[in-house]
């Protein structure tokens, strides 16, 4: 462990990606605090606003506390033109560390540091309530679909014979399917009338289903040749259980293809998430995912006009590259030769 | 399974008699319980039958024209990625640790990472916002009036923005694959025989390293397919293009069960297929593997 920080320590790029990471999962851990808004707290009266601006020097040319006008729009009925100004008769200061929040303004103020959605909620804010959904839901369905997978895997290639035999048939036709092709008529089955809780909870399942099988293959390929070394034979002559034995003995052995996989899946599972809520088919509104936020950029005067609304897919571009960038060093460290994976 | 009722449209018109919902809830066999249903629907599917769709178009000729433009992308992408990927990836291995390799590296990284929605929506700006490729569809609306030559080109046109995303996405790990394997053989000793023999170096590389690194990639074909099948749903959806992956999105959201059940089957059909062509592939390639 201690060699494997030493490891990422001395290359820097890897360096980056994990301070990166932990900046984020410490962004989403405290959005409370980081949040200027509430997760639903909507100005009707300002859908897509532009970021707002933040003004040091005040007009006649003095530093000054930061502050920030409030927009105003307006529609023009002859172009159909909708254009926001700033309304510069009344400045709201930006007040730091106030009611248990990083920044925010007085309360008539509106401070969108990456402006707004259709339904004029905060952008900033969002992404971070939304990280706290995207960026877990990986490690949840890994925590699902691994021991699944590692107890498949281990019952059946210990045991062999039919018991192997049907068992991998039923990995292999899960396998066949094409994996997003299932998981989206997974997600449509599921009834609209559930809690978010509950939807999130059998995301997480679909996923772990998703993902396990590929998984049980290898480690019942591993199983196989570890099977027949001479400390689970010694084990089986002191008596030890079936079960004990490839949970003691057997599967301890494939920590390192475990560790390798896991942390190279972590991006693929954000990725699947993100595309399931981008087809409204994953989390739904009102709650924020980096997908589901970025459905409004399916629509082309958003993705023109308002490019602020693509920042959810620069995280989900930022977050998936530092996990691939971290998984690539571990593999290194405890895969060398690249015989695993 | 589903919690979709196929009749809930015609339940919910007023204009139609309860008496003609119970003799379509019998024609369709819904009355009877579920595995019946099931084995009626898997006996005709085996015959060749796989019912209508919601609108009335048969879902065989439907999936006919689908599949085969889903095949097409991904045969164009396969093409593209190799054309690019190999390459890359013997430039790469040849600069160990120089900046060419690294350059390459850190491009294949990037491409990784990119979420293919994502991408698809910046070519769609790209696209829009300077009009040199066209949007939607694989054919334009004159496309009959064309020449054959026409035609493809036509085709062509359309189909360079999904390959183009699907390539970046797709070149990544080949590349990395490449290298690895070229720098695998680089280190054996029948490279470092063939060095000591006085051979040129592009020799000793092209004849001796770059066969053997080949070979494990067409295992990769097989992957390389079925990752593409899952990855170009999406990138179909945001293109509108007509492929399997944005009819079974259409069809999940219209829950309409006979196409998605029917474009599920021929998905992992062409799957496993993909999967049996690579394992043939590598078997004529490499004399070693036997029966």
């Amino acid at each position: 462990m201690k060699e494997l920080l030493k490891r990422i320590y001395r290359d820097k790029i890897t360096l980056c990606a994990t301070i990166v990471l932990v900046a984020l999962y410490i962004a989403i851990l405290f959005a409370d605090f980081l949040a200027i808004y509430p997760e639903n707290f909507s100005d009707r009266k300002l859908s897509y606003a532009p970021p707002s601006n933040i003004y040091v020097i005040d007009m006649e040319g003095k530093l000054s506390k930061p502050y920030t006008y409030n927009y105003v729009k307006s529609f023009d009925s002859k172009t159909l033109n909708i254009t926001f100004k700033e309304d510069k008769s009344q400045k709201h200061y930006i007040n730091f560390f106030k009611d248990g929040k990083l920044i925010s303004t007085d309360s008539d103020g509106r401070l969108f540091l990456l402006g707004t959605d259709i339904n004029g909620r905060d952008n900033y804010s969002r992404l971070l309530y939304g990280g706290q959904i995207s960026l877990t839901i990986g490690f949840l369905a890994l925590f699902v679909s691994f021991p699944l997978g590692l107890m498949y895997g281990g019952i059946s290639g210990y045991f062999g014979g039919k018991t192997d035999l049907v068992m991998m048939r039923v990995a292999e036709a899960i396998m066949s399917i094409p994996s997003f092709y299932l998981l989206i008529i997974l997600a449509s089955i599921l009834p609209s009338s559930m809690t978010s809780a509950q939807r999130f909870a059998l995301i997480v399942v679909i996923l772990a289903f998703i993902g396990w099988a590929g998984f049980a293959r290898v480690v019942r390929g591993m199983v196989l040749s570890i099977k027949n070394e001479d400390y689970v034979k010694s084990a089986k002559i002191l008596g030890a259980s079936d079960f004990r034995i490839i949970w003691k003995h057997i599967l301890p052995q494939t920590s390192s293809y475990v560790i390798v996989a896991i942390t190279l899946s972590v991006p693929s599972y954000i990725l699947a998430e993100s595309g399931l809520s981008f087809l409204g088919l994953g989390i739904q509104q009102p709650d924020a995912s980096w997908g589901n936020m970025l459905k409004e950029a399916q629509e082309f005067t958003n993705i023109i006009s308002r490019p602020w609304l693509l920042a959810p897919g620069g995280l989900i571009f930022i977050a998936v590259l530092s996990f691939n960038l971290l998984g690539d060093t571990i593999r290194d460290y405890l895969d060398p030769k690249g015989k695993l994976s | 399974m589903s919690p979709v009722d196929p009749l809930a449209e015609l339940k919910l018109n007023p204009a139609i008699s309860p008496a003609t919902i119970e003799h379509e809830t019998k024609r369709l066999g819904l009355d009877k319980p579920i595995y019946v249903q099931y084995i009626y629907w898997a006996k005709n599917f085996v015959k060749g039958d796989m019912g209508t769709t919601t609108s009335g178009e048969l879902v065989s000729t439907k999936l006919k024209e689908r599949a085969g433009n889903t095949l097409l992308l991904s045969f164009c992408v396969i093409v593209a990625t190799w054309l690019v990927g190999i390459p890359l990836g013997v430039v790469a291995a040849l600069n160990f640790k120089k900046t060419a390799d690294r350059l390459i590296l850190f491009f294949a990284t990037i491409g990784m990472a990119i979420p293919s929605f994502f991408l698809a929506v910046l070519c769609l700006i790209f696209a829009q916002k300077t009009g040199a490729f066209p949007i939607g569809n694989l054919t334009s609306s004159n496309f009959y009036s064309l020449s054959f030559f026409g035609k493809f080109i036509d085709i062509a046109h359309h189909l360079v923005l999904p390959v183009f995303v699907l390539t970046v996405i797709s070149a990544g790990s080949l590349i990395r694959q490449m290298r690895a394997n070229l720098l695998d053989t680089l280190d054996s000793d029948y490279v470092k025989f063939a060095r000591a023999k006085g051979l040129p170096e592009h020799v000793v590389i092209v004849k001796h390293a770059l066969k053997n690194a080949i070979n494990p990639m067409i295992t990769l074909l097989g992957f390389e397919f079925a990752g593409l099948l899952s990855g170009a749903a999406l990138t179909e959806y945001i293109f509108q293009y007509p492929g399997l992956g944005r009819l079974i999105l259409e069809a999940v959201m219209k829950s309409d069960i006979n196409l998605v059940m029917a474009s599920l089957m021929i998905g992992s059909f062409m799957l496993v297929l993909g999967n049996l062509i690579a394992d043939i592939l590598l078997k004529v390639t490499d004399p070693r593997i036997k029966s």
